[in-house]
Formats: structure tokens, sequence, C-alpha cells
């Protein structure tokens, strides 16, 4: 290529700092998602109702001193969090790609990663939000125990690691979808069967080895596992297929999902629909 | 005027520089050997049939696309490299408009503003598209018009050197249509420098310094308006009332035939009416040529 003289950039102030524009894009998808009542009823108040009602519904002991409802709210904090990362991030950035937003956003000087921060931003709130809201019914209407001393802290990790894996995992789904609605229409199906056989609505030693064994694949069933191990007293970790809680092993699974996610993010990501050449 | 020679250099010092530029879809050759040259400070429209190729032009100057063969240069950079300095000097409105949005006018212009670094007041540019009234309004709850000037709005808020305009009033009424128009020539009393593709030719004409006409991906012509395809040279059509009778008389010389009409009608020559062919008969006769 021929080389020519380059009368270029010569703006005079110098472009916006990356906090600054981190701040920006947090502070348009905080708006984006929770003005959205479509997504604020999906993501945030059915796993809410789930909780209520099953609370209600399924009122019995698994073992002495044991109820349900404990394992259910570990369950259902996992399926929460999976709405929030993977879900969320799957159909709305699959939508904001069909609908032109992120073309948009790459013709301006925004960079590329403070889209990110902001979509993470959104994802921590909403995690935030799902697991205050559930622990709050859990503690107040079935007189479930907050975690206590050292569980706190599985309790953070579990839902940190599980968090970032499934947002990784849910950002390079949305560019196998066409547009939000085909990717709502795929990735909500494949996250109610994740819930049933990862042990969040029933227990999981009920489930079919062979389903068990496909669960284990995904991060779900890892970090349902990761919360029982919070709400459920120790003796409970007989009933898992390992005889135990398996943490080391939950570590290792999500954060192989982390990279994997990470892999594929960088591989699939797109800016603009797959008709641009 | 013709079409740049592909054997001329790049213009670093043009706004944009386009040669031989090639790019396929598959088998389709969207765009087949184009040179163009856009001075600084001018507006200049690429007319063009759907599928000639012009949005895909537009949006590898954009960085939005890659290119099979040639040389591009924007504002004196090559579009693949696309450094954030480069784009913070670009506004941008694509044909497709950006998408719906939870957040009022406002906070999307606010949020726009952020990503540059001598942004326009976004309340002054709410003002300037004629959006003040909506500027609580959120973005999914505006008219398709007032879509269209909320995305001029962000194209703008950047204080652009160069503002590519893709068919920017689609779905305008004529009032709306206007009031664009003298947004535009407010912007290149600033000294923009735009690249506009549209459908209507009244708007080329009424808004371009120059014009080019794309058909298969080729440039086929490039002038300034009144003068594209030999329009100022082209025959007059002279038409009168004559013994009841309409009569037309295509002419190149209509003065001439003008003052002989004068010797045979005493007062006013009844019904009369001299037309030179429009930007849109030129236009038509250009592209149909081409296929």
């Amino acid at each position: 290529m021929t080389t020519t003289t380059t009368s270029s950039a010569a703006t005079a102030r110098p472009l916006p700092s990356l906090p600054t524009v981190y701040r920006s894009r947090a502070s348009v998808e905080l708006k984006e998602f929770f003005r959205q009542r479509e997504s604020v009823v999906f993501t945030l108040m059915l796993p809410v109702l789930l909780l209520v009602v099953f609370g209600a519904v399924l009122d019995y002991e698994l073992a002495d001193g044991v109820s349900f409802t404990q394992y259910f709210t570990a369950g259902i904090i996992a399926a929460g969090i999976l709405g929030a990362s993977l879900q969320n991030m799957a159909i709305s950035i699959a939508t904001e790609r069909s609908d032109g937003t992120l073309k948009s956003l790459a013709g301006t000087p925004m960079p590329k990663s403070a889209y990110f921060v902001g979509k993470v931003v959104q994802v921590l709130a909403v995690t935030v939000a799902i697991i205050v809201v559930l622990l709050f019914i859990a503690v107040v209407f079935y007189g479930i125990e907050l975690p206590s001393g050292a569980d706190w802290l599985t309790f953070a990790w579990v839902a940190a690691l599980g968090a970032a894996a499934c947002t990784l995992l849910g950002i390079a789904l949305s560019s196998l979808a066409k547009n939000g609605r085909s990717a709502s229409a795929t990735v909500t199906p494949f996250a109610l069967l994740l819930q049933f056989i990862s042990g969040v609505f029933f227990q999981f030693e009920q489930i079919p080895t062979w389903m068990q064994t496909v669960a284990a694949f995904f991060p779900l069933k890892w970090m349902a596992q990761g919360f029982r191990s919070v709400f459920l007293p120790d003796v409970m970790a007989a009933a898992e297929p390992a005889d135990s809680w398996e943490l080391g092993r939950t570590a290792l699974v999500l954060g192989a999902w982390c990279i994997a996610g990470l892999l594929l993010c960088v591989a699939t990501f797109r800016w603009q629909d797959r008709s641009a050449g | 005027m013709l079409p740049a020679q592909s054997g001329a250099p790049l213009d670093a010092d043009a706004a944009i520089s386009i040669r031989g530029l090639v790019k396929r879809y598959g088998d389709f050759v969207a765009v087949d050997g184009l040179d163009l040259d856009i001075r600084r400070g001018e507006i200049f429209a690429l007319l063009g049939p759907n599928g000639a190729g012009k949005t895909t032009t537009v949006e590898i100057c954009e960085g939005y696309r890659s290119r099979d063969a040639g040389e591009v240069r924007v504002l004196g950079e090559d579009p693949a490299d696309g450094a954030r300095s480069w784009k913070a000097q670009l506004g941008i409105v694509l044909q497709s408009g950006a998408g719906e949005s939870q957040l009022t006018t406002r906070e999307m212009l606010i949020a726009q503003a952020s990503y540059y670094a001598d942004p326009q007041d976004p309340d002054e540019v709410l003002e300037l598209v004629g959006l003040t009234e909506k500027a609580g309004v959120r973005g999914k709850a505006l008219s398709g018009g007032q879509r269209r000037r909320l995305d001029v709005a962000l194209g703008i808020v950047g204080r652009p050197t160069l503002l590519f305009l893709d068919e920017p009033t689609t779905g305008f009424d004529p009032e709306a249509r206007r009031q664009f128009w003298s947004l535009i020539r407010s912007l290149r009393e600033l000294g923009t420098t735009m690249l506009l593709t549209t459908h209507y030719l009244d708007e080329a004409e009424a808004l371009a310094d120059r014009v080019g006409v794309i058909t298969r991906g080729k440039l086929v012509e490039v002038a300034v308006p009144s003068l594209l395809g030999g329009r100022e040279t082209a025959p007059a059509v002279v038409s009168w009332t004559e013994d009841g009778a309409r009569r037309t008389e295509a002419t190149a010389t209509p003065t001439a035939l003008l003052r002989e009409l004068g010797t045979r009608f005493p007062g006013e020559i009844p019904d009369l009416a001299v037309a030179r062919p429009t930007l849109e008969d030129v236009y038509l006769q250009m592209i149909g040529e081409a296929r």
C-alpha cells in the first residue's frame, strides 16, 4: 500500500478517559434493564414468584429438620443468577446486534471495552438485586437461616464465579442467534431444561444418572450444589453424587467455563449482523 | 466531468479519496473499481438505484466493511485501521438507524456525547433537530420521522468533521424534509463535509455541491447537479397552444424559437412553457443506459 501523509487525529482535546466512558455505559445499561418491564418481570420477579409458590406448596422435610425450601432456596438463587447473566446477556446482546445498536456504537469513538464493562455492571446489579430479594423472602417467609461465617465466603465466590461464567457464556450464545426473539426462543427453553436437570426444582439425586451427567457439563448444577453447601447442614452432603459438596471441583468447573466462555466470546463476537462483510 | 482515473494518486488532503475500490459478496460484485474524491467542506450526494453499491461504498468509508481491492483514505487515514481518534472526527447516520432504547432522547444524546472529546451541548443539538419538546420522551415512543431526526442528532453531537448520511430522510413528510435540509445547510456553514446518499433527486439538487451517479458498482458520472449528464446543453422542450392544439418542440436553440413564436403571436404566446430536463430525467436516462 502506498502511504500518504496522514493529516490524522489532530483533535485539540484528548478523548474522554476510560473511567468516564465506563460510567456513562454503566448508567445506560442500568437504565436499559430496570426500565424495561418485561426484563424486570422475567428476570427478577419470576424467581421470586417461584420461590413464593414452591416454598408454600412443597412444604415437606427432606430429612430431620431439613425442609425442601432450604434445598429450593439454593437452587432458585442459582437459577436467578443464570437468568441475570446467561439469559439476560444472550437475549439483550442479540437484540442490540439485530436492531443496529451495536453497529451504531461501533461507529463512535467509544472504546469497545466500555460496552462490556456496562454489561458486567448490569449483570452485577441484577444479580445482587435477585440475591437480596430471594434471601429476604426465604428468611422472612420461610424461616431459612442466613449463611454464617465461612459460608458467606462460599456463597460469595460461587455467586461471583457462576455469574462470570454464565455472563461470558451468554455473550457467546448471543452470536448464534439471528435476533433477540430467536435468542429468547432458544435460550429460554435451554435454561429451563438445565434447571430441571440441575437440581433446582427437584432433588438432584432423584434425577436419572445420565441426566445428572449431562447437567454436570454445565455451570448451573455446580452453582446449585455450591449454594446447597451453604444452606443445608453438612449431613446432607451424603445425598450428593460424590457424597460430598465437591467445592473444589465446583470452582474448577466454573473456572473452566469462564475461560471457555471468554475464548468463545473473543472468537465469535460481532458488532454487526452476519450479513455484513 | 469524468471520474478520476485509477492511475491518479490518492488525494491525501481530500475528505475522502478512493481508488479502484472493489467489493464482492460471493460471486456478486457490489463495487467494481470505483474512484472518487470528496473535497473538504463539500456536500456530496451519491445517487443510484438499490443494489448499485452506494451503501457498500459508504460503509467501507465508515470502517464497517472490508474491501477486496483498492485504496481508501478517509480524513487521511485508511478506514480499515479505524483508530478511536479517527472515529472521533466522523459522524455516522446509518440507513438502518440505531436500535430501540429505554433511554429518553436527551439521555441518549448525553451518553453519545460522552464518547467524544469536544461534544456539542446535547440540549443545543436537540434544539437544532427540533426535538426539544421530545427531550424527555423515550426513544421507542418517537415517531419514524422523529426517530430519524434523533439519528441525525446522535450523528452530529460529536462535532464531526465528516458526516455520513445514508438515506437520512426516508419516511419524512415534505415539511420535515425541508426542515432537515435547513439543518444540513447550517452544518455546511460550520464547514462540515457531508457524504449523502439519497433516493430523492430534489434533495440531491437542493443540498449537494456535487452529485455522483453509481450503477452496478461503478461511478458513471460526477458533476454539479445543474450540469449532470450535459443537462445545461440538453435540448429544451418548448410547448405552447396554437390553433386550439398543444404544440411541443425540442430544440437546442430555444431563444431563437421563442423569437420566431413572438412574431407569430401579437401578444403573449398562449400557455408558453420552456423546460430543461430535470435532474430526475437525466438520472433515469443514465441508469437506464447503464443497464
